[in-house]
């Protein structure tokens, strides 16, 4: 590198897939893989079929089910709703005319299709990948360059295996130091969140580093990464280090044996050169960081559990308080009420943000030897198939059933309204999911965005809850 | 792709901030495996009320905006899912330009794809154009892509910045997959390169 420019983790995965550069300095950038699901990809098909083209390389694809369907037992017996059965059956008719590998619904891998990239070992450090969904940033917790794309760049990419982009600005956030007790990823993005705005991140892509960072599993770093789109920005990156190469180790169709040091060779030149050069640089001290929740209908409104509805009248920015007062009267607040004064309806633990293994290993840690709340309905939905195998071997679904939670099979569930699990108007949820937007649960449903053992404090509580105060409980 | 060249026509103000893709168009009514009839969806929860009778407060329901062309909005336009259906439910409406402070990538990118035009104008003249959009029918306003500029009611003309790759395409209404696939010498060329230097990546 002596002599060159240092380049960030970001540069060097751009530079090393640009096909060509386009004299307005857009690039055409080659895509490594291409995970498709059954929302955003139908008019993509429907295009290529016109234009009579194919899919460029079938190889580099991967289709799966997971918005539109059940996740109970239903599923088994067939999709129910004539409009989601007609998408998913058109995915099937569509992958089997353009020969794209395709994990179907009854599958044992099945799965939220970024909880399967990962897990799979499809998904590696210094990849571009991309994904009609905008979480698509999840996989950047890997090492790799990872974003969401609408159904015409799915198209573009189903035909050329390129994308015509414009480079981005680099943001470095830097966590530091040690999470409190009680606090998870989750938190960390929650308050990155709340730090910089939803806006915060538009044009970057996020590098996340810091010792707060590194020091959490595959897993976490999925959770914040998964985030960086809730933060306005395109992309977020982790760096790759051993943590990464353990985890692709384990997966089934990561590299293996001599494919596996050679490509570890290139993984290791990867990180972030010491000196290079980021745009806007945000610095955050973990011990710092509470257990977080939101109290409005953007991700930004964000506070620790101990904190209060703020008042509209307070804010001096005219638009801010109007926005202020119009989240407080959807979301059925009172300015100054506590936090923790608000019961809960329902209360969901899943999504691509908060479903795999380690996110159910929390939930059980609080809900065992404990019973859900009177009334509160609470639900854990896998992100996987091979998610809810490993809980269940390891008698996680036992403890969570005893204590009162639905165990389902694997899906997007009620983290979009769109399948069969929703709120109805006026129902508050505790959601370990990433969007609080009016209307995303369903029509009317109030969400609050936290961590999955805060979601199951909630659940147990009946109300949002300090998970500090919740000790776990030794196995019985 | 319909070109984008010059549109006159009625503007609807929504003077709201983040409006993100799940208000544009909820994930309920993502089911069709079409690019059309998203229009009646668009903006639901707003437009409909519980009982699924328009709800006359809202601005697309009243005269003359159910004809608008054109929408004025406030910061972050378009954040939240990546759904294209956010667009397509737009266009099917009628609208074809979103004039706001700011918007959010993906949504951005998208609009562009599919013939709409979103133009980035600083807070304050998004809102005097709010103002103008208030009057309704008898002041509409010009977006002339050709000269990259906005004019309003009164003649006075802002001019925006617009991505020339982009402009190009949507003033000649061009697909780019067809502009790409004239790069396929170079596709194959790098794909020769990564099977020799990075065999992982492969099919597995
Ligand atoms: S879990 Fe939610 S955010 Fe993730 S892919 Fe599914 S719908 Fe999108």
């Amino acid at each position: 590198m002596s002599g060159q420019t240092p380049k960030t983790l970001f540069d060097k995965i751009w530079d090393a897939h640009v096909v060509e550069t386009l004299p307005d300095g857009t690039a055409l950038l080659y895509i490594d893989l291409h995970l498709t699901h059954e929302v955003t990809t139908p008019q993509a098909f429907e295009g290529l079929r016109q234009a009579g083209r194919r899919v460029r390389r079938p190889d580099l694809t991967l289709a799966v089910v997971d918005h539109n369907i059940a996740t109970d037992e239903s599923r088994r017996t067939g999709i129910e709703d004539p409009e989601s059965r007609l998408q998913v059956e058109t995915l099937e008719r569509n992958v089997r005319e353009f020969g794209v590998p395709y994990i179907p619904l009854l599958d044992a891998r099945q799965g939220i299709v970024h909880v399967i990239g990962p897990e799979l070992g499809r998904s590696l450090p210094g990849m571009t990948i991309v994904c009609g969904d905008s979480h698509t940033s999840t996989h950047g917790a890997l090492g790799a360059l990872a974003f969401g794309i609408g159904t015409s760049e799915v198209e573009h990419v189903l035909a050329t295996q390129t994308l015509l982009q414009k480079p981005a600005r680099n943001m470095r956030v830097l966590v530091e130091g040690n999470l409190a007790f009680g606090c998870s990823a989750k938190d960390i993005v929650l308050a990155i969140i709340g730090r910089i705005g939803t806006a915060g991140g538009t044009g970057h892509v996020i590098e996340y580093a810091g010792d707060a960072i590194r020091a959490l599993d595959m897993a976490g770093r999925m959770t914040v990464c998964n985030m960086s789109i809730e933060a306005g920005a395109r992309a977020g990156m982790v760096a790759p280090d051993e943590t990464t190469y353990d985890y692709i180790r384990r997966t089934p169709y990561g590299p293996k044996g001599e494919a596996f040091e050679q490509a570890l060779r290139w993984w290791r030149t990867l990180p972030s050169d010491p000196g290079a050069r980021f745009d806007t640089e945000v610095r955050l001290a973990a011990h710092e960081i509470a257990p977080q929740v939101t109290w409005g209908t953007s991700p930004e409104t964000v506070l620790p559990i101990t904190g209060a509805v703020p008042d509209p009248e307070a804010e001096p920015n005219e638009a801010r308080r109007a926005q202020m007062r119009r989240m407080i009267e959807y979301m059925g607040l009172t300015p100054g009420q506590r936090l923790q004064d608000l019961k809960v309806d329902v209360v969901f633990i899943g999504s691509c943000t908060n479903s795999r293994i380690e996110d159910i290993r929390a939930a059980a840690a609080i809900a065992r030897g404990r019973r859900v709340a009177e009334g509160v309905r609470a639900m854990v939905v896998p992100g996987s198939g091979l998610v809810k195998k490993q809980a269940e071997e390891e008698g996680l679904d036992r403890i969570l059933k005893e204590a009162g939670f639905e165990w389902r099979e694997p899906g997007c569930s009620m983290c979009l309204g769109m399948n069969p699990d929703k709120l109805t108007p006026g129902q508050r949820c505790a959601s370990t999911s990433n969007r609080n937007f009016e209307g995303r649960q369903g029509p009317g449903g109030r969400t609050h965005l936290l961590s999955p053992a805060m979601a199951a404090a909630a659940a147990i509580a009946g109300r949002l809850a300090d998970v500090r105060d919740f000790q776990p409980k030794e196995a019985a | 792709m319909q070109p984008f060249t010059t549109l006159t026509g009625i503007a609807a103000p929504l003077p709201r901030a983040n409006v993100d893709t799940d208000q544009i168009i909820p994930a309920r009514f993502l089911k069709s495996i079409s690019r059309s009839g998203f229009g009646k969806n668009l903006f639901a929860n707003f437009r409909y009320r519980e009982d699924g009778s328009e709800n006359p407060d809202f601005v697309l329901n009243q005269e003359p905006y159910r004809r608008a062309e054109i929408l004025i909005a406030f910061e972050n336009f378009g954040c939240g899912s990546s759904r294209e259906h956010a667009p397509w439910a737009l266009l099917d409406f009628g609208i074809r330009c979103v004039i706001a402070p700011d918007f959010a990538d993906i949504f951005h990118n998208n609009c562009f794809k599919n013939g709409i035009l979103p133009v980035r104008l600083p807070r304050e003249v998004c809102e005097r154009l709010m103002e103008d959009a208030r009057l309704g029918g008898n002041a509409r306003i010009t977006v002339d892509l050709e000269r990259q500029v906005v004019v309003r009611p009164n003649g006075e003309e802002i001019p925006f910045q617009v991505d020339p790759l982009r402009r190009h395409l949507l003033l000649n209404g061009l697909d780019d997959i067809g502009q790409t696939l004239q790069h396929a010498a170079a596709i194959d060329a790098y794909e020769a390169r990564q099977r020799a230097t990075q065999p992982w990546l492969a099919a597995r």
